[in-house]
């Protein structure tokens, strides 16, 4: 199995991706994702910028990707999603069916986000016609389902022409909306929202009335409140046929997650041991994602 | 003229909607291929036959909801439910999974396809793609765009499209929220339920009346406070010292006082939410829009909304009050 990283959810300054992007490049991930997926607003690095990033990575025998936007609502991002999509050097991660159509009409090869819903092997044929050649699952499928699609690509017999990727560690991406919720804490219309997600590199938390941790809010995007983590899983997600592991950014510590999850799928001895504290997994077991199955 | 479209969770509603001037109602089967999957809701391979009968003598549209995305296991369950509708010679299949889309399209090119909002299609280039790959005819559109997005999005438009008018106020982009499966395991995507009943607790404490989602708690409310349905999305939560709805109020989404607007779009049809609603609320929900539609078309210049009809929807509104959503960009 492969490990890639995910594109960053958050909003940090320029000099943070770069110094963050910098340290990736000796850390044993293969795959890459770039760009700003959440909130158009967001523009510590434009559109030439990710590509600049993109090719530096790629110098350094990174597989870049680049990751698009996930709610489309106005035509200003349809246009840099267009940058995206017509970019010429790099394979495209289409995150809202806009994109799928942009890819495809073009004949341009892409890959598919967990916010494109992909809930069967037949959807994966359809879209792997039309250039196809990786998905995400999305968050909220179990190994059983995963298992089911890829049986049943077996059966198409375009198993092995199809990348699958799951989302490994990570707060989920587990809803958009036209709304700004970190502006809303803030009481502050999306209008003047005084790009108050700088403020918090790993998201705003969400706590029930009696402590519990709920959700996290990134802006439009509403993330679970705990992380998920499949690191104990890794050995069966090799085993019933995931490609690549997703690891998803945060502000601290991401290196070692890196470290750690790649040593666990090479088994290599891991001299410090991988303490697992609040994370999640129900989802991989088909249960509520927030549930701790044997952690 | 803007098309009027209703729910109906049983035949009885289907009759108010009928009877009270719907042009379409849309309606589920009995199980999970539909976002409405409650206890005693819907329609099953008996029953339906009469109520498209019903519906037609009267001249009134039946649409099928399969807006829910199948699984490997649930596949030929799905396939089952574009069969039945079809054969049964309704007027329209509600759809969201692209593989059901395909499947349907091949199977029954002469079948009008509608994407579902569960589809998420909330640009005019996604809607080609739904467009030029299974010939939808109509989608209905995310509650996530302003009225000047929407009107955009018009102007490009490969389809007809439909537009929320009022109910139950989804805040994210429909089809793209796994909140309630991360909390209940039960998610609209995978089985047709968004915070679903079962996992619903009320209980009477010494701090307030709470509500709690299999075991997490939505809500706790004071003695003098309405309680709502605890919906995730609608819960009073903690973000830093503070406690309030954090993502929203209990409330409904009501557009009556845009209609001129929403036809002068170009918007084909107008969608009322609730199927899981009784048939008391079809029946007053429906009445009121019809004659807000035909008082509008009798006389476009002068349009105004009327005390009565805010008044009757607000009594069947969550929280009893509404708001336009993100219609509105400060809502936004």
């Amino acid at each position: 199995m492969k490990l890639s990283l995910g594109p960053l959810l958050y909003f940090w300054s320029m000099d943070d991706i770069e110094t963050f992007y910098q340290s990736m490049i000796e850390a044993p991930v293969d795959i890459i994702y770039l760009g700003e997926t959440v909130c158009s607003k967001r523009r510590s690095l434009g559109f030439e910028q990710w590509l600049e990033l993109a090719k530096t990575l790629a110098g350094k025998k990174k597989e870049v990707v680049l990751s698009t936007l996930s709610l489309i609502e106005a035509e200003s991002e349809l246009k840099t999603l267009r940058r995206y999509c017509d970019n010429g050097d790099f394979i495209v991660e289409a995150n809202d069916m806009a994109a799928v159509q942009l890819l495809s009409e073009n004949k341009i090869p892409f890959t598919t986000g967990p916010t494109i819903n992909v809930y069967n092997a037949q959807t994966l044929a359809i879209m792997h016609k039309q250039g196809l050649q990786r998905w995400v699952m999305p968050v909220e499928l179990s190994k059983q389902t995963l298992m089911g699609i890829l049986s049943d690509l077996d059966d198409m017999g375009i198993k092995d022409k199809i990348e699958t990727e799951v989302f490994s560690y990570g707060h989920m991406p587990l809803a958009l909306s036209a709304r700004c919720f970190t502006a809303r804490a803030h009481n502050l219309p999306k209008d003047q929202c005084d790009l108050k997600c700088i403020d918090y590199p790993d998201g705003l938390q969400v706590k029930s009335q009696e402590d519990q941790s709920l959700f996290t809010l990134n802006g439009i995007q509403t993330l679970s409140g705990l992380r998920y983590d499949l690191y104990n899983e890794l050995d069966e997600m090799q085993a019933i046929g995931v490609d690549i592991v997703r690891i998803s950014p945060r502000s601290k510590q991401t290196l070692e997650l890196v470290n750690a999850y790649y040593k666990k799928i090479q088994n290599i001895e891991d001299t410090q041991p991988y303490t697992i504290k609040d994370n999640c997994n129900g989802y991989w077991h088909g249960e509520p994602g927030m549930l701790q199955n044997s952690l | 003229m803007i098309e009027l479209v209703c729910p109906a969770g049983n035949f009885p509603a289907l009759k108010e909607a009928v009877n009270n001037g719907a042009n379409a109602v849309y309606i589920g089967f009995k199980d999970d291929t539909n976002a409405r999957h409650f206890a005693g809701l819907n329609f099953n391979e008996k029953n339906l036959p009469k109520a498209i009968e019903y519906a037609h003598q009267r001249g009134t549209k039946v649409f099928v909801a399969i807006n829910t995305y199948p699984q490997p296991d649930g596949w030929s369950r799905w396939q089952r439910a574009v069969d039945t509708a079809a054969d049964l010679g309704v007027d329209a299949l509600i759809i969201a999974d692209i593989g059901i889309l395909d499947y349907a399209a091949n199977k029954h090119p002469q079948m009008n396809r509608h994407l579902s909002v569960q589809g998420s299609a909330t640009s005019y280039e996604s809607l080609k793609y739904y467009q030029q790959n299974f010939g939808i005819k109509r989608a209905v559109l995310p509650r996530v765009l302003s009225v000047s997005q929407v009107a955009h999005l018009a102007t490009q438009s490969p389809v007809e499209l439909e537009v929320f008018g009022f109910g139950s106020l989804c805040i994210m982009a429909e089809g793209r929220c796994h909140l309630s499966s991360y909390v209940t395991g039960e998610s609209p995507n995978t089985c047709g339920a968004c915070s679903p009943a079962k996992s619903v607790r009320w209980e009477k404490t010494p701090q307030g009346l709470e509500s709690r989602l299999n075991g997490v708690l939505i809500d706790r409310y004071d003695d003098n406070e309405n309680a709502g349905y605890p919906t995730l999305c609608k819960g009073r939560f903690t973000v830093g010292k503070n406690t309030f709805h954090v993502l929203e109020e209990p409330t409904s989404l009501n557009t009556i006082e845009i209609l001129p607007e929403l036809d002068k779009i170009g918007i084909k049809a107008i969608k009322i939410e609730g199927r899981q609603r009784s048939p008391a609320y079809t029946q007053q929900v429906t009445q009121v829009w019809r004659q807000a539609i035909d008082h509008y078309y009798a006389d476009p210049d002068n349009y105004k909304p009327q005390p009565q009809w805010s008044a009757a929807l607000n009594k069947v509104s969550e929280g009893s009050q509404t708001t336009l959503g993100a219609y509105s960009r400060p809502w936004q």
